[in-house]
């Protein structure tokens, strides 16, 4: 028996060993394939173990785990590059990005310093014994706390992002060209690629017109046999099939509003098993133990935000549960691997230089961006653990890009980029009016693309853009949405954009528009 | 053809009268001749009262019925749910029928309440099966939230007692009557808060009986977090959902008053709760509000207060639709008119119940199509579509 185990032990190793993400689930499927082997001893055979073992990995349900956990990395992680390209260059291959990234970065830090000695607070400290007892008691609702936040004040406004990234300039570039109304129109002046309306067309050919879609074929005014019921029952397939790839294509046209949180679960590979709540709670005493000095730029800036808006003032309290954890998680460290920000470093007091007493910041210090893009979600999860690895996953995959200075297709530099040349190719009256009243365009979408447009948006028509998000897994469906709230913006009633339904528009936007 | 509506309120309120000024109506004054009167529950009282009141003539409307307040007044209503349950069973209907245990299968949409001091004995019997129980006591006059409170042993309402000797004299005026109900101690909550339903409902005919639904209701949240836990029975921000006592709370928020739409709230449980949990709440919240008319007859005045930018524009919209259904293309009303209005001027109503329609369809009724049991009758889906939808039950 001791042999057979031992045998077993090397074939799953073989066969899974290569990539590292399997870890967290090697032991899990360890013991699933120990169970399976306690109850079928007698049937197994040495010679027919390695066929054994995958068809239990098959009836079992693990291959498709392993399928979904593998097809999750292969989104989030970066094509492999060159063998001989150093680490930096998987974070961002362009070295003046690099470099815009790194000032931006003590930037922040030098703000948050002078605030800490301003203030006399330290970055980090230990709570007291009963100020722990007090915010356990107060744990599920901090939102009646009224702490004095006068003095703190944000570290950075969106504006002041956008002025840093409108002066990025490639210092290799030199287009020969004499400055001219042409090339200096927008705020962006780097020579990003970014995709034209052909290509957008391309690579969101599922928005198509002759496409059925949520958010268009769904109104009150078609018969869901045309294409909603339909709709619905392919993704309770896809549900049962638990298959991420899947998943992810089928949210291309839009989830249905009952199995929306599970679709996004499967494509984000959360499935909250008990050492992810486990975790969880490490990470809520992790809150109740040490006091950072973020805690209350995140108070202050939840109280500001959150608790003011229509639909989300509701999850007030959920709020500070997951961005309190999230500032202390140093899983998220690992995402720095492919972004092209670094995690500014501080220590507990008296610590300083010791590894051990080390406290990652996130790189996001302004929380007005983060807050509300973790609000829509609690829509869909209101179980405090689920809800953080949702936002946490969502975070690592997509929002991460649009704070930090990078030259990736989805990140906030392309696609102010992208805005602005679609803007300027497709409605150039549009652009150059509102030019010309001194009301740069990207100046108003700056605030709504930085956000994911939560805020924005009444909630039902958020989720059915950020279900396109995840469908495609890339950010340049909020540079195609704002170019439409753009052209709104002069016929609208501002009040009345929260009643504008998005998809239709973008369908419209891309597929009919004459080019 | 025809003059323009002539009318009066004696509610100084903007959501009313810009309405009325929109349309070109022509404000007049309460002893002249009107056709459309905006009335205070005051007014009403007194104009359909036996001894003051006055009959309306045929080119005349009112904003209530005259026996608005046997909906309102919650002794009134529970009496009604009473007695046109027992009315249901005499006559052997259907929707009468009783589980093993004695309970309404379709007409159970009321805890167990009692009146007092009329019907203190019973109650005491009722809370002696169940002493760790809790209690709302609401004052039958009284709107807003006002004396309302919670009680969890009998010595709190030693003075309803019937023999009490602390009150020489039995006040049986209707001002310090009661009701007391069984307390719902697990609400729904969202994002750890309770909140209630305010939806209108416009009711155009009682016979036959032809009611809307404003589409655009909200929840309205408590500040605090809910908690069944008995030292906190004292915390009305706990336990009642009435803005006007929510506002005076420390938390109360003035952008968005706690409130939500339904529709916010819709999206939320489908969501979180699926798609069939999410339309039979809705089907059972439709369902309650007719069965409660064809109980009664009316209900008195929402509040017209605006508490929030928001809120004024709901309101103006709302009454706007109002009128547009109850005096359609602005004509001189006549009390002639009977035919249901068609759906171009529903705006942001629509149809909950309309029982000609349901009547001249013919068939019986058949109790399978009781919202709750899908069917896959559209009946009762009148949220979904945008169409008039026949709610009949059938």
């Amino acid at each position: 028996e001791l042999k057979l185990c031992s045998d077993c032990t090397h074939i799953i190793s073989c066969t899974v060993s290569s990539v590292k993400i399997i870890n967290p689930l090697y032991s899990r499927l360890y013991r699933s394939f120990l169970f399976f082997v306690s109850l079928h001893k007698p049937e197994i055979k040495l010679e027919s173990l390695k066929e054994d073992i995958k068809d239990f990995l098959k009836t079992s349900g693990w291959e498709k785990k392993l399928q979904n956990a593998v097809y999750s990395e292969l989104n989030v992680f970066p094509s492999p590059c060159h063998p001989a390209a150093p680490p930096e260059h998987i974070k961002e291959p362009l070295a003046y990005m690099r470099k815009a990234q790194g000032s931006w970065e003590k930037r922040i830090l030098k703000s948050l310093n002078s605030m800490c000695t301003e203030l006399n607070i330290p970055l980090a400290q230990k709570r007291p014994a009963n100020e722990q007892k007090e915010l356990l008691n107060k744990w599920n609702e901090m939102g009646t706390d009224e702490p004095d936040l006068s003095l703190f004040r944000p570290v950075y406004a969106p504006k002041d992002f956008l002025e840093v990234l409108m002066n990025l300039r490639n210092p290799n570039y030199e287009n020969g060209e004499q400055p001219s109304f042409r090339n200096h129109l927008g705020l962006i002046q780097v020579p990003l690629k970014v995709k034209d309306i052909p290509e957008l067309k391309e690579g969101f050919s599922e928005l198509g017109l002759n496409i059925g879609q949520l958010g268009i074929d769904d109104s009150a005014q078609v018969p869901p046999e045309f294409f909603e019921n339909e709709h619905v029952r392919v993704g309770q397939k896809v549900l049962a099939e638990q298959d991420s790839a899947a998943a992810q294509q089928y949210v291309r046209q839009g989830c249905p509003t009952a199995l929306r949180a599970d679709l996004w679960a499967l494509i984000l590979n959360i499935s909250n098993q008990p050492e992810d709540i486990l975790y969880y709670e490490q990470l809520k005493s992790n809150v109740i133990q040490h006091n950072l000095l973020v805690d209350s730029l995140i108070y202050k800036d939840v109280k500001l935000t959150a608790s003011n808006d229509d639909y989300y003032f509701v999850f007030e309290d959920y709020l500070y549960q997951v961005l309190l954890c999230f500032s202390r998680d140093t899983s998220v460290l690992e995402h720095f691997a492919y972004s092209s920000a670094t995690p500014p470093k501080s220590y507990i007091q008296g610590k300083l230089g010791m590894e051990e007493y080390a406290v990652y910041y996130p790189p996001n210090v302004n929380y007005n961006s983060f807050i509300l893009s973790v609000a829509p979600l609690c829509f869909l999860y209101h179980e405090p653990s689920k809800l953080y690895q949702i936002f946490r996953e969502m975070y690592v995959r997509f929002f991460f890009r649009l704070h930090s200075i990078s030259s990736h297709p989805s990140g906030i530099v392309s696609l102010c980029l992208l805005f602005e040349t679609l803007l300027q190719t497709h409605l150039p009256q549009l652009f150059y009016h509102l030019r010309e009243i001194g009301a740069q365009p990207l100046r108003i979408s700056f605030k709504w693309m930085v956000r994911a447009f939560s805020g924005y948006l009444a909630t039902d028509q958020l989720l059915l853009l950020w279900d396109r998000i995840l469908g495609y897994n890339s950010l340049e469906i909020l540079a195609g949405n704002r170019i439409i709230f753009t052209k709104h913006v002069k016929s609208a009633v501002l009040a009345d954009l929260s009643t504008l339904k998005v998809m239709p528009l973008l369908q419209i936007f891309l597929f009919a528009t004459v080019t | 053809m025809a003059g323009k509506v002539k009318w009066v309120t004696d509610i100084e309120k903007s959501v009313l009268i810009n309405n009325f000024e929109k349309r070109g109506w022509i404000q007049v004054a309460e002893n002249e001749d009107w056709n459309f009167y905006w009335m205070s529950v005051q007014t009403i009282r007194n104009v359909f009262s036996v001894e003051t009141g006055y009959r309306l003539s045929d080119d005349q409307i009112v904003n209530h019925f005259p026996n608005h307040y046997e909906l309102t007044r919650k002794d009134l209503m529970v009496k009604n749910i009473k007695r046109y349950r027992k009315e249901l069973e005499k006559e052997g209907s259907p929707l009468a029928e009783k589980d093993e245990n004695g309970k309404y299968i379709y007409l159970d949409f009321v805890p167990v309440t009692f009146m007092l001091p009329a019907d203190y004995n019973l109650f005491v019997e009722e809370f002696r099966k169940n002493p760790s129980s809790t209690w709302i006591m609401k004052p039958c006059g009284k709107a807003q939230g006002k004396g309302i409170f919670l009680i969890n042993k009998l010595s709190q309402i030693k003075k309803w007692s019937r023999d009490s000797k602390t009150s020489s004299f039995v006040s049986q005026s209707s001002k310090e009557a009661y009701v007391i109900s069984l307390y719902i101690n697990n609400p729904l909550l969202i994002g750890g808060k309770k909140f209630d339903l305010r939806l209108y409902v416009l009711v155009s005919t009682y016979r036959p009986l032809r009611c809307y639904m404003y589409k655009l209701g909200f929840c309205r949240f408590c500040t605090v977090k809910y908690t069944p836990s008995t030292s906190e029975l004292d915390n009305m921000f706990v336990h009642l959902t009435n803005v006007a006592i929510q506002k005076h709370g420390d938390d109360y928020n003035h952008i968005h008053g706690g409130k939500w739409t339904v529709s916010n709230l819709r999206l939320y449980l489908e969501s979180t709760r699926g798609k069939e949990v999410t339309n039979k709440l809705f089907d059972e919240i439709h369902w309650i509000i007719v069965q409660s008319l064809k109980a009664v007859a009316v209900n008195a005045s929402p509040s017209l207060t605006s508490s929030t930018a928001n809120d004024r524009i709901l309101k103006y919209n709302l009454i706007n639709d109002t009128l547009n259904i109850a005096v359609p293309n602005g004509e001189i009303p006549d009390c002639k008119w009977n035919k249901s209005p068609p759906k171009e001027v529903l705006g942001n109503y629509e149809v909950l119940y309309d029982e000609e329609m349901a009547q001249s369809d013919g068939t019986d009724r058949d109790l399978r199509g009781r919202p709750g049991q899908s069917t896959g009758v559209k009946g009762s889906r009148a949220r979904d579509s945008g169409k008039p939808v026949l709610t009949t039950w059938k």
